[in-house]
């Protein structure tokens, strides 16, 4: 049992560097846009099933549909904050009335998109896997999936950071973030960089997907789960924070292997939801948040 | 022994001191005025002093009782009541019932129905609002909305009552009318403790006034020291010729 | 004198007259109705109370409690398990005292977090409830089928989900008129200044949280046997939560009877769609949610004043002719 540990711990952090990437879309778009969006694997599922017929249908490479899926997935986000949650923004009274709306619309949102999907699709799974190759590392067995779909995740999430840090469009992104109507009155467009904030939220949520689709079947059940581990990663880095969401992306993969190689596999979940209940009650602000 | 005294009064937010060592000390039947420039940390005092805010550290002592870590209500039913720099009322209520609040709730013993009414009744009159009693609270003007707000904090019964502001946006009548108003309550028996940007009532109706600045108690003494105290007047001075309060 | 202005001046003879009706209707029916209207009728009632004790607590406080479900499940699977062995009343009581332990607990916790992290804190714990009770069920006390609940006669289900209903919403009636109903109020007026008048603001929000959750829970219980089969994951569905809200929304918070037509609406709607085109009503429920908090945020019953006030202006208008033009621009 206890050989396994580093060989769990390793694969808990590969799986954390995606749980990292999904969940800073999350807490982009809360942190921003103040809309908890209980939605999110929902965009995570959309491209997963599009990478499907994309490639089945079409034979587009599943390594290439980012193509088209990414600017898709980015212009419903997009377009959804730009109509329904800035529509909701004007009619709400206070801040958090808005917020609970936006909650209770973006549960809205996640019947709509998974059923339409459901009609869509079915219920069945589907296997498009690619890149299943094994390959020797640090002395065990990964498979390339894994092992680029890591990388992938620690470039973009590295790039993201980046961007936000050190460009001006990443600096009034976070200046709309702290404070919007001071951010107005400097000049930024809010309305533009919400729009922008909530699609770049989806978009991460589409590149996980996808490259989910490479290891895992996939079917129009997945999107909630993969909500409720961004959730979770979110709590714990801090709503809003986009390092602290990386690194607690890598903590939970971590204890999420640990868990069910060491214990009990169907006890993951409601070990996630326990950790999100403590996590609230100890430390609401997470890892490094702020609000 | 003060009714109300506070030793090395200090609060953090985040790194910055909003209230930085301040000692205080409030003796009964006074009435004490605590003024400064804006965000000379004034109100953030009478929150320490009420429970809305934990201390960072000193002690605030009311009745010879330490406050730290009370809750609000419970400092409320020892006897201190206050008023609110953005006049917090029951904005969903009747002017009455915004009153009957204060009369039920603020008292240490239980009081029945008939007996809260009547206090309310009474706290309303005091303040020269019964005629409005059962209007809704909104419809109230701003001046009119702060004397229920003062009736509501008397009908808990208070020793000693905090007055954030009472006279602002008030014009001069106003003001004459609410500095009357100020001096019935102390001759009720009520030790009044009050933040006050408008001059004349302080120095209308203060035996004492505090001065703070950045947070700290930079002066402290009669009207008439305090009017003729030099850092005092270098504040305010300075404070006129920038901006357009 | 017409029957519109008999109407506004006794008004309170007229609504006590309607609520009459309603309760006759409803307490006659199994003498006449044929099983699917009772049915019916008691899923209805089952949502009303959800939907209403919901509202009691939310409305009041603005925090938005997503734990329904478990307060409900909680009650389901007191009836699954104890089903026969104890009598009926005693379990639905069992259900309540349950839910609201619970309920205790979780406001003692989480009530002094801030509202989107209360919002989350209950969402998670219907989730880990729900995946926790399912996982004890099938794999510690070895329930892998669920439990089965004999057929009850529909007629006591409905009296039995009757008298709970009149209870809880004359249990509403009379907080709101009672002192503990003012310190509610003005804790949705002003928080802190509720707090600073002597009101312990957590504690009050604490108490409500709890008997609202009685109600839930003691529905759950009586509303198990019409499930048939019941299992810890369709006890525990967190869609449970959202239904209540979206009535309660939806009928209009500012009122005590806008989540009761909410419940109407819905609970119909619920009944006659949910079981043939599964599909295609949680569909539509995400669409009228959605269109229900952007155009709706007060409600069906928020729409009243404005009807009314429309129909008043348009009648005067009407009765005195060219006169109004002036009239009318006030």
């Amino acid at each position: 049992m206890i050989e396994a540990l580093p060989r769990l711990i390793v694969t808990g952090i590969m799986d954390g560097t995606i749980y990292g990437l999904l969940a800073m879309g999350l807490t982009l778009q809360y942190g921003v846009c103040q809309v908890l969006n209980i939605a999110h694997g929902e965009f995570l599922m959309l491209a997963a099933m599009l990478t499907w017929t994309l490639s089945a249908a079409f034979g587009i490479s599943p390594l290439l549909v980012v193509a088209i899926i990414g600017p898709l997935l980015f212009g419903l986000g997009f377009l959804l904050q730009t109509t329904l949650f800035k529509a909701l923004k004007a009619r709400a009274p206070s801040p958090p009335v808005f917020e609970g709306n936006a909650l209770l619309v973006a549960f809205g949102l996640f019947y709509i998109i998974s059923f339409v999907a459901r009609i869509s699709w079915g219920a069945r799974d589907y296997v498009n896997t690619i890149l299943t190759d094994r390959v020797s590392f640090l002395g065990a067995s990964f498979t390339l999936n894994q092992m680029i779909a890591c990388v992938i995740a620690v470039a973009i999430g590295v790039a993201v950071y980046l961007f936000l840090s050190r460009t001006r469009q990443g600096r009034a992104i976070r200046a709309t973030a702290e404070d919007p109507a001071t951010a107005g009155l400097m000049g930024v467009n809010t309305n533009m960089i919400l729009a922008f904030s909530f699609g770049l939220g989806a978009l991460l949520a589409a590149i996980v997907g996808i490259m989910m689709s490479w290891r895992n079947p996939i079917s129009t059940y997945i999107g909630f789960n993969n909500t409720v581990i961004a959730l979770v990663v979110v709590t714990l880095g801090g709503l809003g924070s986009v390092p602290g969401s990386f690194i607690a992306g890598i903590l939970i993969g971590i204890v999420s292997r640990l868990v069910s190689g060491l214990w009990e596999p169907l006890l993951i979940v409601p070990v996630y939801y326990a950790i999100l209940m403590v996590l609230l009650l100890v430390k609401p602000v997470g890892l490094l948040g702020k609000r | 022994m003060p009714i109300l005294e506070g030793q090395g009064v200090t609060k953090y937010f985040g790194g910055l001191a909003a209230v930085s060592k301040v000692d205080f000390a409030v003796d009964h039947g006074e009435i004490v005025g605590l003024i400064g420039p804006n965000g000379a940390g004034k109100t953030t005092l009478f929150n320490l002093i009420s429970g809305t805010y934990p201390l960072s550290s000193g002690e605030v002592r009311f009745k010879g009782q330490k406050l730290n870590g009370l809750k609000p209500h419970r400092i409320c039913r020892m006897g201190l009541s206050r008023t609110f720099q953005e006049t917090k009322v029951f904005g969903n209520m009747p002017v009455l019932q915004n009153v009957l609040v204060g009369a039920f709730f603020g008292t240490p013993t239980h009081v029945s129905g008939a007996d809260a009414a009547k206090e309310a009744s009474r706290a309303l009159e005091f303040v020269g609002l019964s005629a409005m009693a059962g209007y809704p609270i909104q419809d109230l003007t701003l001046v009119n909305q702060k004397r229920v707000e003062v009736a509501r904090a008397l009908a808990t019964k208070p020793e000693l009552l905090l007055l954030d502001e009472l006279m602002a946006g008030l014009n001069p009548a106003e003001v004459s009318e609410a500095m009357g108003l100020v001096k019935r309550i102390r001759d009720r028996g009520i030790t009044i403790f009050m933040v006050e940007h408008v001059m004349k009532a302080i120095m209308g109706v203060c035996g004492r006034i505090m001065v703070l600045h950045h947070g700290e108690k930079i002066a402290e003494g009669t009207c008439n020291e305090i009017s003729c105290n030099k850092t005092v007047i270098d504040i305010y001075l300075g404070e006129e010729t920038h901006a357009g309060s | 004198m017409n029957i519109a202005s008999f109407a506004s001046a006794h008004k309170k003879l007229v609504t006590a007259g309607f609520i009459l009706l309603v309760l006759i209707f409803l307490a006659t029916l199994p003498l006449y109705g044929n099983d699917y209207y009772i049915n019916l009728l008691t899923t209805i009632l089952m949502y009303t109370i959800l939907a209403v004790s919901w509202a009691m607590f939310s409305g009041a406080t603005g925090y938005m409690s997503l734990a329904t479900a478990a307060f409900f499940g909680v009650g389901i699977m007191a009836m699954a398990f104890l089903y026969g062995t104890l009598p009926f009343p005693v379990i639905v009581v069992i259900g309540g005292v349950l839910a609201s332990a619970l309920a205790f607990l979780i406001g003692l916790v989480t009530l002094r977090l801030k509202g989107i992290y209360f919002a989350i804190f209950t969402f998670g714990f219907v989730m880990f409830i729900s995946q926790t009770a399912y996982y004890t069920d099938v794999n510690i006390l070895g329930n892998a089928w669920g439990h089965e609940l004999p057929l009850m006669d529909p007629g006591m289900l409905h009296y039995a989900m009757l008298g709970l209903t009149v209870m809880t919403l004359l249990t509403i009636y009379f907080i709101r008129r009672s002192r503990y109903g003012l310190a509610l109020l003005s804790i949705g007026g002003s928080e802190e200044a509720a707090e600073h008048m002597g009101i312990n603001t957590t504690m009050t929000k604490i108490v409500l949280f709890t008997i609202s959750s009685v109600f839930m829970g003691a529905a759950g219980a009586i509303y198990a046997p019409a499930l048939i089969h019941v299992e810890a994951r369709i006890a525990f569905n967190v869609f449970n939560s959202f239904v209540p809200i979206l009535m309660a929304i939806f009928g209009g918070m500012g009122q005590l009877y806008g989540p009761v037509v909410g419940a109407a609406v819905f609970g119909y709607l619920d009944r006659t769609l949910r079981v043939e085109l599964q599909e295609y009503f949680m569909l539509a429920f995400g669409i009228i949610l959605v269109a229900v908090i952007l155009f709706l945020p007060n409600g069906i019953v928020g729409l009243l004043p404005t009807l009314q006030e429309r129909l008043r202006r348009l009648t005067a208008r009407l009765r005195k002719g060219g006169e109004t033009e002036q009239h009318a621009n006030t």
